[in-house]
Parts: structure tokens; sequence; C-alpha cells
């Protein structure tokens, strides 16, 4: 188990370090770095003593080497627009899509995980049909405009839920959340079924198939030959199987999620990380972009380490090794 | 005496899309309290899915069409599912064949005993454990109040088998159904849960229905032997009787085939050709094909002959008492 | 090509259209996607005015609501944009350069995904391990990602969006062919052909190839709706194509700002076009997928 986590915590600097390799060549190989990192507006004097300072002057692998240690030390550059560190920017703004993100999983999981039963305790029945066409459906509407047809129906027409902003944040623990408040929830609503839309089939479909593999499976009809209940077949037996492949999955879909967060919080003028992201390209603040992309790809990749520490929780052959 | 269970007329057909699959055509047999049956037959005879159709337990696209199945003068196929629910497990236990799928691999081995204890029985989870701890050791489980907390991958075959063994007696059942509990496992692991299982049966006045393809094992354990092809029941009787004078020319084929039936010099002889596709079975004698002593009376359905406590269905059967 | 490989595609095509014909709705589907491909291919005989022809426009017709009337007589059944645009002929127009976008990228990532996962099953050792390795890389990260990444650092344009769609693209078709073609390589008549002397590009195009379409068909279908949403998204967000090409993504963003003052249609019509025809799409596919699939069986 300790050998597993540790062989899977050097993985997972060693895809960090690819991915910081791709993005420095991103910007110093591919682009001038002088014009993507210096702002449009800087005189003379301040570009070259930038271009000092990040010794753009100096051959590309002692550049490198500059952008790392940087990086290392949590300078990614200042931001032009605001002129602050753009990490800081960035992890004054990720509470808020955390908050987000994992109030969309939490739904995606609360419906999806009872339609897939649903369907997959009935395959080919008329239930199954709906519920499979109506997770198509799912992932075939296009996020953003899902996202507009909510605010459409619930902000303008029916005027139930507000359409932009976080509204009112609460304490609670020392945690700042719209979870705490009334009117943080009321704004917290709509983005979440947004973001958890996108989702929801996956977690239908992925549920439903678990369930068709493992009914048919040996311990399931001895299970019943003990003289179980269905639903405790169900709800332990199977269910506790299908758990390991929705937990791989769910964490990887948890970035996937962070990722398109982008959207969402774009159209319901969400204070988070991926508003702040298109606000900069928009702005052409790069700075703000890279530090971005570090930070987004570095909460990637240890997600990806926390769900297969947790996939080895639920799983007893992982944890306790010694399978066959 | 009544007997523990009478099957009458059973047939289960599943319906595929290329037609109806008669796994089970028109089984009828008796077991006896406390008696011990072997139910023998090739691969696809329909012997396993005879055993899952007494606990109704038969998988979509399966059903079964037509019988009666007594247990204890009850019919099994007239009870509500909830009914028959209370009967699994509790008063008709089954073995399965592969003790490496049987148990849940997520689930602990004492969590798999306890539910099964409280499926049944209004006990404390304390009173569900020591009952499963003490079944444990009944089947000769080492350390048993540990290995309820062990997970299946932690156990090996054999133990794993003796997991299954020891649920299935945390009940004590009237009826035990094994389908082939010895097959997966090594051949000395073998002979000592044979020897483990016929004990306990006799310990707890258990009947026992075996399953098996290996005519060996059937013979040190039964009393009585059924023979299984192509979904029929062709010969059955006592079992010193139907091994030392087959009657039906399968048995005999399948007793020449046996390398320990047959004398040291003498040529096994396997029985020629395969087993009929079940989609497709010949009308008659379904062995016809492969039968020595076939001839054209053969196209017609045999009858059940009953002599001298022996069954069988054949024309042609071998005829010991005149030789 | 070998007699066998064409009987082989034969084979698959009578299955395919066999298959959708056993489900009414993926008939229904179909016959959708082959409208709307005929409405793109045909887009500008079939719309009344040229939308981006300025000399048409009339800033005086803008923002009419769905069956006004224009000075000119025509009559906007779904309304016209902020520009005094007819929106039928806007998202035909649209309609061209999404589905366009979507199928090319579509198309090249499966030629360069199998052409790498054909490389990496039949040649095995470190080639193999090198290009599975990138592939695990790219599936890693979320597809809108990658493409948020990439255009964040290339900036906007209609090649650089096929660019990003590809590169998120090809490395799912490598893996499906490189899993189906590994399959095909361990089968007997494979290396009876090896045995016979006949040539590698030949036993890889005429024996492995035929036999790794299945999955490409699906996958290709499933990809091409996808590559037309993330198109959508990435326009939406400002980052994806530019002005000068209107894809249904860009038509929806425009609205964006009028929904809020009751002026839905220019941006729900669009949408819902866009909506229809990745559902159509994916409908196909995912029958196509049952019917292929031989683990699942047919339904």
């Amino acid at each position: 188990m300790t050998v597993f986590v540790i062989r899977r915590f050097l993985q997972s600097i060693a895809v960090l370090a690819v991915t910081a390799v791709i993005v420095f060549i991103g910007i110093y190989a591919i682009g001038d770095p002088a014009e993507m990192l210096i702002s449009p507006d800087a005189s003379q004097a301040e570009r070259a003593q930038v271009v000092a300072s990040l010794g753009l002057d100096k051959p590309l692998w002692e550049q490198f080497f500059t952008f790392a240690w940087n990086a290392l030390h949590g300078d990614l550059g200042r931001s032009f627009v605001f002129n602050r560190p753009s990490i800081a920017l960035i992890f004054e703004r990720l509470p808020a899509t955390l908050e987000l993100t994992l109030t969309g999983l939490v739904f995606a999981l609360i419906l999806g995980i009872p339609l897939g039963l649903l369907s997959g305790l009935k395959p080919n029945s008329a239930t199954d049909e709906v519920i499979m066409t109506g997770s198509i459906f799912g992932f075939s509407l296009p996020s953003f405009w899902q996202g507009m047809m909510l605010i459409m129906i619930f902000s303008v027409w029916l005027g139930w839920l507000p359409s932009t902003g976080r509204g009112q944040v609460g304490e609670f623990l020392g945690i700042h959340s719209s979870l705490f408040t009334l009117d943080g929830l009321k704004h917290l609503i709509l983005p979440a079924i947004n973001l958890s839309l996108f989702k929801l089939s996956l977690v239908i479909r992925l549920t439903r198939t678990g369930v068709r593999e493992t009914m048919p499976l040996d311990f399931v009809k001895f299970a019943r030959a003990k003289g179980l209940s269905e639903k405790r077949i169900v709800f332990v037996h199977v269910f506790k199987n299908i758990l390991i492949p929705l937990i791989t999955v769910i964490g990887l879909e948890l970035g996937s999620m962070l990722a398109f967060a982008v959207v969402t919080e774009t159209i319901f003028a969400w204070p988070g990380i991926g508003k702040l992201l298109i606000d900069s390209i928009m702005r052409l603040d790069r700075p703000v972009v890279v530090a971005y992309l570090l930070v987004i790809v570095s909460l990637f990749i240890f997600i990806n380490f926390v769900v297969d520490v947790l996939y080895s929780l639920v799983d007893p052959r992982v944890r306790l090794g010694g399978a066959q | 005496m009544t007997p523990v269970l009478e099957v009458r007329n059973l047939s289960t057909h599943f319906m595929t899309r290329r037609g109806v699959l008669k796994a089970v055509d028109d089984v009828s047999f008796t077991v006896g309290q406390r008696e011990i049956v072997g139910l023998v037959g090739e691969s696809g005879s329909g012997k396993s899915i005879t055993g899952f159709s007494i606990l109704g337990l038969v998988d979509p696209p399966g059903r079964v069409v037509n019988g009666q199945i007594l247990f204890n003068g009850d019919d099994l196929l007239k009870m509500s599912p909830t009914a028959m629910r209370t009967i699994r497990g509790k008063r008709i236990a089954m073995i399965f064949q592969d003790p490496m799928m049987t148990l849940n691999p997520v689930l602990s081995v004492g969590t798999q005993m306890i539910e099964t204890v409280q499926a049944h029985d209004r006990v404390s989870r304390a009173e569900a454990r020591a009952r499963s701890r003490d079944a444990l050791g009944l089947v000769g489980i080492p350390s048993p109040e540990e290995r309820l907390d062990s997970y299946p991958h932690q156990f090996s075959g054999g133990m794993r088998q003796r997991v299954a063994i020891a649920i299935a007696l945390l009940h004590r059942p009237d009826l035990i159904i094994a389908d082939e509990p010895t097959t997966a496992l090594d051949v000395t692991i073998q002979s000592q849960i044979l020897f483990e299982i016929k004990r306990l049966a006799a310990e707890f006045g258990m009947a026992l229905i075996w399953i098996s393809h290996d005519l060996g094992v059937v013979a040190a354990l039964a009393d009585r032997i059924m023979v299984m092809y192509a979904g029929r029941i062709v010969e059955a009787g006592q079992v010193d009787g139907v091994l030392s004078e087959p009657r039906h020319p399968y048995t005999s084929g399948l007793l020449s085939a046996v390398p320990a039936a047959v004398p040291r010099g003498e040529p096994l002889r396997p029985i020629p050709g395969f087993a009929p596709s079940p989609l497709s079975r010949p009308s008659g004698c379904a062995f016809r094909d492969r039968c020595a002593r076939a001839t054209d009376i053969c196209a017609t359905e045999p009858m059940l002959e009953i002599a001298a406590g022996r069954e069988f269905r054949c024309f042609h059967p071998h005829l010991w008492s005149a030789a | 090509m070998t007699v066998r490989a064409l009987f082989a595609e034969d084979m698959l095509l009578g299955r395919l259209v066999t298959g959708i014909g056993r489900s009414p709705k993926a008939v229904v589907a179909a016959v959708v996607c082959v409208i709307l491909l005929f409405a793109a291919i045909a887009g500008p005989y079939l719309t009344p005015q040229d939308p981006y022809d300025l000399a048409v426009l009339d800033i005086l017709d803008a923002k009419l609501p769905p069956g006004s009337e224009s000075m000119g007589g025509l009559v906007y059944w779904l309304g016209t944009d902020g520009q005094g645009r007819d929106m039928f002929s806007a998202m035909i127009y649209g309609l061209r350069t999404s589905l366009g976008v979507g199928v090319f990228s579509g198309i090249v990532a499966l030629i360069v995904g199998t052409v790498l996962g054909l490389t990496a099953a039949y040649f095995g050792g470190r080639i193999d391990t090198l290009i599975m390795r990138v592939v695990d890389l790219m599936l890693g990260f979320p597809t809108i990602l990658v493409a948020l990444m990439l255009l964040a650092l290339l900036g906007q344009g209609l090649w650089k969006v096929i660019f990003a769609l590809i590169l998120v693209q090809w490395a799912t078709f490598a893996r499906a062919v490189r899993s189906a073609a590994l399959v095909e390589k361990n089968k007997d008549y494979v290396e009876a052909a090896v045995t016979l002397g006949i040539s590698t590009p030949r036993i890889l195009i005429g024996h492995i190839l035929p036999n790794c379409l299945p999955p490409l068909i699906v996958i290709g279908m499933l990809q091409v709706a996808n590559a037309i949403s993330a198109e959508a998204t990435l326009s939406f967000l400002g980052i994806g194509l530019p002005i000068t090409e209107p894809s249904l993504g860009l038509l929806i963003a425009n609205g964006y700002q009028l929904l809020m003052s009751g002026e839905y249609w220019i941006s729900v019509y669009p949408g819902v076009l866009l909506l229809v025809l990745v559902f159509s799409i994916n409908i196909v596919g995912d029958r196509l997928r049952e019917v292929l699939n031989p683990r699942l069986g047919e339904r």
C-alpha cells in the first residue's frame, strides 16, 4: 500500500514535469516570451529589466530552469491588469470554482446513480429506453446553451433564481462559501445544475454498465441462493462492486468539470478561476493565463493521485495486496 | 417416509433468438430424507439447470415451463417470490462450482455470513457473528474468529469452498444442492472436501444432490445416481447397480471412458461423436447418433422403463441378468 | 485491394443499414443527419439572403421577431439578429461552418489516429510504448482543457481551432485502432499471410484495417459530434472561431446579451439547431455502437 502510494506520487511528479515542459515550450519556444510576458504598455527600460530578470537573453535550457525555479517558488509572473502576482489572483478565486464544481458533482451523483440503477436493473425496458435516450440528449446539449436556457427560463421568465454572481458568502468553521447562506444557495443552484447536467449522462451510463456487468456474476446468484432480499443484493453486493469503476471515472471527471467550469462561470458570471481565465485571455493578461494553466494541471494531477489512493481503499484486493 | 424433494415432469427452456433451447426436458426424480443423490452428465446436459430450477434461480431468457417441484410436500413453483426467499438458504442451500467466483470480492467473509444468518433469523449481529464463527470452525477453517474479518482473496480456492459450505450449513437446511463443488479444486483438496461434506450431511441429517460430471466422485459419495443426457434422465438407480451393471448404452459408454474404471491393459473407449446441439436435438432417443446399438425404432421416443429399482429410457438396454 | 477486404466492407455496410433500420429512433436521427448535411452543402442555394453581404442588410430590420416581414417583402420566419440579418440564412451558414469544422477535424484525426494506432500495434516494442505513452498523456486530460490551453497560447483562428480539435481527438482513434488491430494481428489468417510473403502494407491495409472499421465508425460519429460541440463552446467563449467565420456557437454567443431583454430567438434557434445536429449524430453513433459491439449483443 505504502509502496503503491509512493510510486503513484512519483508518477504524478513526472507528469507535472512533462506538462511544465510543454507549457514552457508553448510560451518560450513557439511564441515570443518577451511579447507574452511583458505588458505592451511597458517602457523600454522596464522591458529590458524584465528581460534580464527572466533571463530571456540566456540559452533556452537556462531559461527553463529559471522558469521552473520561479514556478516552484510560486512566482508565475505579475498580472498586467491587476499588477499583482498572478498566482495570488488564482488562489483568491479558486474556492468559488471548487464550491461550484463539487456541488455540481454531488448533483450529478445524486441524480445519476439512481437513474443508472433503474436503467441497468431493467435493461431494454421502456424505462431503460427513456433514461438512455435522455442521457444521449444530456451529453448532446451544448453546455453553454443549456446554461443560457436555464437563465432564460428560471431567471428571465419565472424570476425564481438569480442568474449572475455568487451571492452572499457565509462563513462556517473558517470556510467561506455560498453554501452557508440562503442567498448564496440561490445563486449556486443554476450554475451547479448547468455544470452537473454535463456529467449526469456519464454517471448514468457508467452505473448502468456496471449493473449490467455485475448482475450475471456468480456471487450475485450465490447471494440469491442464500435467500438475501433483492434490496440487499443490489445496494450492497452489486453497488459496492460498481463503486470501484465509478470512483475512478468520477475522479477523472472532476478534473474535466474544473475545466468546464470555465463555460459555466462565463455564463453565470461566477467569480471563479474559469471566468478569470477568459477575462485574462480577452485582456491579453498572459501571466494569469500561464498561472491558470499550471495551477489547473497541478490540481488535476493531484486529483488523479487522490483518486488512485481512494480506489485502493475501496477495493480490498488492492488495499490488502496478496491477490493472485 | 415422505421424500424431501419430489420433482415431477420438470421442463426448463431457454427462449433464445435462434429458437427454444430445451435445457431440462421432462425430468422427474425424488430425493429421500438423508439421501445423497448424484446427478451425472456431460457439460450442457442440463444437470446444473436442474439444480437452479429447484431454487427458482434460472436467469432469463430461461424459464421453468412445466412441472412440479414438491419440497416437503409444497410446490415451490407455486410459491410467491417472498415465500421462495424464505426457503432459499434456509431450507435448501446451494454450493456453486467455482469458489473463486461465488464470494463477493469486496465484502468480508464475516459480512457475507452474517447477512445470511440475518436474512432468515431475527438475531443480533453478535449472535449472527457467533453462529458464523462456529460454522467456519465446523468446516475446518483454523482461527475462525480472525478469518471472519478477511476478504475472499485472502483465502485459497479450497478454503473459499469451505467458506461457501459453511454458509450453506448456517441454517442446517433439509437439502443441499452442490453443483460440481470440487471440480475447480486440486485433487488432494477435492477428496478432503468430499469427505467433509459427506460427514456433515450425515451429522446434520441433510439430504444432498451432488451434481458432477465425474463418475468416480459420485461413486465414492452417493447412495443413488441419476445419469442425464441432453436434458433428460436416461438412467437412475442405486449407485452399485448402475455402475456395475449399467442398462443404458450411454451409462456404459461413460464408464468405459473413465480411466480408473477400466481394467489395466484394456483400451479406453471414448464415446464417439459429440453431444447434439441443444437447439437441434434429434427426435426420439437423443443418444442414437452416437450409439452402437441404435436401430430404426430409436427415432421414436423411448418410454421410461422401471424394473427392480432401476429406471432407464432405452429400447436396447444391456441385459445383465440374462448374460 | 483484396476481394476479401471489399467483401468485409460490404458485410459491414449491410450490418450498419439493417442495424439502424431496426430502431425507429435511429432512422429518424439518420434522416435528420442527412437533411442537415444536405442543407450545409447546398447552403447558399437554400437561403433567402446572403447573410454576410452587407449590401442586402438593413439595420432597420434589426431584432425583428419571428414571422416579421421586411421592407423588401421578405418574410423572416425565424426573425432577425442585431444587424438585421435573416436568422434562418445565418443559421444555414453557421451550420456549414460548424459541420465543416467538425467533420474535417474528425476525418484528419481519424487518419492520424489510425496510422499511429496501426503502427503501434503492428511494430510493437518501443514504438508501441512511445505512441501509447503519448496517447495516455493526451487522454489523461479533458478535451476542453487541452483545447483551452492551446488556444489561450496560440490565439483564435479557423485553422488553430481545427488544429486544436485534431490534437485532442487523434488519441481516442489511435487507442481504438491499436486494440482492434492487436486482436486481429494474432489471428491465424494474418500469420498465414505473413508466411506467404505478403508485404507489410498490404497486410495492414488489406487485412487488418478492414477489421478495425467497426470501432472506427462508431468513434468517428461520436467524435464528430464532440468536435462540433467543442468548437461551439470555444467560439462561445470567444477563443474559437473569429467573427469572420460565424459558426452556430458564435451566433448563440451574439444573441446571449439580447436574451435578457427578451429577444430570445437570436440565440434560441441556433441553439436548437446545434442541439438537433449533435443529438442526431449521437443517436446514430450510439445505435451503431450497439449493433457493432459484440459484447453487448444486439438489442
